[in-house]
């Protein structure tokens, strides 16, 4: 049995491309070509470059040695927040706009809800010098000024998605609307694992450097490739699909997804989709998704912009109904908590995003002896107005 | 027979489609929508069935459907609601929607949903192909149920005559890559697609969608396909309105230019 995506772009029974056949011939180009693309040498040879002379790859995998005493287990934190523009989504930006180039595109279009992979896309879109526009909801524009900043700095247009609850799945509809408008010189970079295949293998090919990166870094400092637990925080699921790539088929190791709760999993505020997602379609993919019995897609809600999204990525969908990978749910308040003990233990401010999976570690099983990998997919900057609002009473 | 396939036999041009939304401007409206854009002379009607998420239309047609999702529209009270109309008109009519709202319906009680409200056809633009094929060609057929597929200007020749093969209605012409409602008027680069397309001589007719909004334009597009498809121009007159019947009316004549040629 393999958890790796089959070759009609199914995960189990999550996945396929479910699309408008305005975006048939794009999806279809990519489909064809994604993979001959990427095993080409010249362009693993840019790819790799990029990765370690601009991202500054590898990112270290550092024992949490005070975290470790605290939760009496061996934590090893892969250090995805040290990346150039403070998160993982980079790895991905990079790949995709190499891929674009291949294919001969000239204008980038992307989504974004907390602003990393907008970040992530203006960045490598400067650095090619290609046009870029990032489409937003209108309030994560606000809750997430600091990168709304950062991209327009970087060259990239930001526009305001109003529709819906006005947040990431909002601003995807958007990307994909541009899209069909502009479907022969555009590229859309997708920042997570979701949409239609192959955008979900995809991406977490690109991300798989991560857990490539921990199987040699493990080696070195524990003397084994495999840890025991991989923890990492979902959204589209992006960081999650990065670090467990690599061992997506090896049984001895458990992988850990943690969803946001919001402010509860039956307030009605909530993202956590594996609890409260049933089969549908999303955005192009047949996945897990947050909606009515008449199918209308319900708005979720999380403190954290990354998170704040009604579905799960196929591969995901299939991880966890298969059972293959446990799901945690955390709250708003769990997070935060969360961030300021690791800033207080560690001296590392994580995303918000990222916190939730700090604070999977007071939710799960796990002995003295384990090696406990938490993918720490982002820094905090970006947060920096949230954590503010929580200062007095930490 | 199938209305739809009646229509095709009995009408060879100028073929007026109309979509609207169901439940918009207000819920009650659908069926007054239906009864008299038929007695104004539409063809065939597209009912919409409103979605949050609705990936291939802009936003007139997004926003009217939000606005019957607020009004209290389901597919429950649409199918009730189409039962009740087909009372009055023989008009045939085409649901179009995304596949997530047949799926989640259970798509074998959707079908037989159709059936028993006097739907005739279906336009589902994110079902794929392939899916179709598999899945529910046969449980469609077995309800009555014909099936629209969409090409654009990208549509590569072999996937247009798979199109062409799998739909059993009308295969609907997408005038330029857009999304419904973004572009007003024909170029002349649409008009060489539409020439391709015509010359391709496919089995089943075409009606042409996006971007048709008046007179002018539809009379262009029936120059090159059966008829033509208009959406989100009536929607935009629906929400100017607060006489809906009478709308209706005003919309078809000046589609068909009637108003005119009475006056003349």
């Amino acid at each position: 049995m393999t958890y790796q995506i089959d070759t009609r772009g199914y995960y189990g029974k999550f996945g396929g491309a479910f699309i408008p056949e305005m975006l048939y011939s794009n999806i279809e180009t990519l489909r064809r070509e994604y993979l001959q693309i990427m095993d080409e040498l010249a362009f693993q040879k840019d790819f790799r470059h990029l990765l370690r002379d601009y991202v500054g790859r590898p990112s270290p995998l550092y024992f949490a040695k005070r975290l470790s005493a605290h939760y009496n287990t061996n934590i090893y934190l892969k250090r995805e927040d040290l990346n150039h523009t403070g998160a993982h989504k980079i790895n991905n930006t990079i790949g995709q706009i190499l891929l674009a180039q291949r294919l001969g595109k000239k204008r980038i279009i992307a989504e974004t809800g907390a602003g990393q992979h907008g970040v992530a896309t203006a960045t490598v879109c400067a650095l090619m010098g290609i046009e870029c526009i990032v489409y937003m909801g209108a309030i994560d524009i606000e809750r997430q000024a600091p990168n709304v900043s950062r991209m327009r700095m970087l060259g990239a247009k930001v526009v305001p998605a109003k529709s819906g609850s006005q947040t990431l799945k909002d601003a995807t509809n958007e990307a994909i609307r541009d899209w069909i408008n502009n479907p022969v010189d555009t590229h859309y970079i997708i920042g997570s694992v979701v949409g239609p295949h192959p955008y979900p293998d995809m991406v977490a090919r690109f991300q798989s450097v991560i857990s490539e990166e921990m199987q040699v870094q493990l080696k070195e400092q524990v003397g084994r490739p495999n840890p025991d637990l991989i923890i990492a925080c979902v959204g589209g699921g992006s960081n999650a699909a990065g670090a467990y790539y690599h061992y997506l088929d090896q049984s001895d190791v458990r992988l850990i997804a943690v969803e946001a709760a919001g402010k509860g999993v039956d307030t009605g505020e909530s993202a956590a989709t594996s609890v409260l997602g049933t089969e549908g379609i999303i955005h192009g993919s047949r996945t897990l998704l947050m909606q009515t019995a008449d199918g209308q897609i319900i708005e979720p809600y999380s403190i954290s912009a990354g998170l704040d999204y009604p579905g799960i990525g196929p591969m995901h969908a299939h991880l966890i109904a298969s059972g293959r990978a446990e799901a945690v749910s955390i709250t708003d308040r769990e997070a935060i908590d969360a961030a300021f003990f690791l800033s207080r233990q560690e001296g590392i401010i994580p995303a918000l995003e990222t916190a939730h999976a700090f604070a999977a570690l007071d939710k799960i099983n796990y002995a003295s002896d384990d090696v406990v990998v938490i993918n720490l997919s982002g820094r905090g900057d970006k947060d920096l107005a949230t954590y503010i609002r929580f200062l007095e009473e930490a | 027979m199938n209305r739809l396939t009646q229509l095709f036999e009995s009408k060879k041009d100028n073929i007026l489609n109309i979509y609207f939304t169901a439940g918009y401007p207000n819920l009650e409206d659908t069926s007054t929508i239906i009864k008299n854009l038929a007695t104004a002379g539409v063809d065939l009607i597209e009912v919409g069935m409103p979605y949050s998420d609705p990936l291939a239309d802009g936003p007139t047609i997004q926003e009217s459907g939000q606005r019957a999702l607020q009004n209290g529209m389901t597919l429950d009270l649409l199918f009730d609601q189409l039962k009740t109309t087909r009372q009055y008109t023989e008009i045939p009519l085409v649901l179009m929607g995304y596949f997530n709202q047949v799926m989640q319906y259970g798509p074998d009680r959707f079908f037989k949903a159709c059936a028993d409200a006097g739907v005739d056809g279906l336009i589902l633009p994110d079902l794929p192909l392939e899916v179709y094929r598999e899945d529910y060609q046969e449980l469609m057929a077995a309800h009555g149920l014909q099936i629209s597929f969409l090409i654009t200007p990208q549509t590569e020749d072999s996937r247009i005559r798979l199109v062409d093969e799998l739909s059993t209605s009308f295969v609907y012409m997408v005038s330029s890559a857009s999304i419904t409602g973004a572009k007003q008027g024909i170029e002349n680069t649409q008009v060489a697609y539409f020439e391709r397309i015509a010359a391709m001589d496919l089995q089943r007719p075409r009606l042409i969608g996006f971007g048709i909004s008046n007179h002018d334009t539809f009379s262009t597009a029936c120059r090159y396909a059966r008829g033509a498809i208009i959406g989100s121009a009536f929607i935009r007159a629906l929400t100017n309105t607060d006489d809906v019947a009478g709308t209706c009316h005003d919309f078809v004549a000046m589609i068909r230019n009637t108003a005119l040629k009475t006056t003349v």
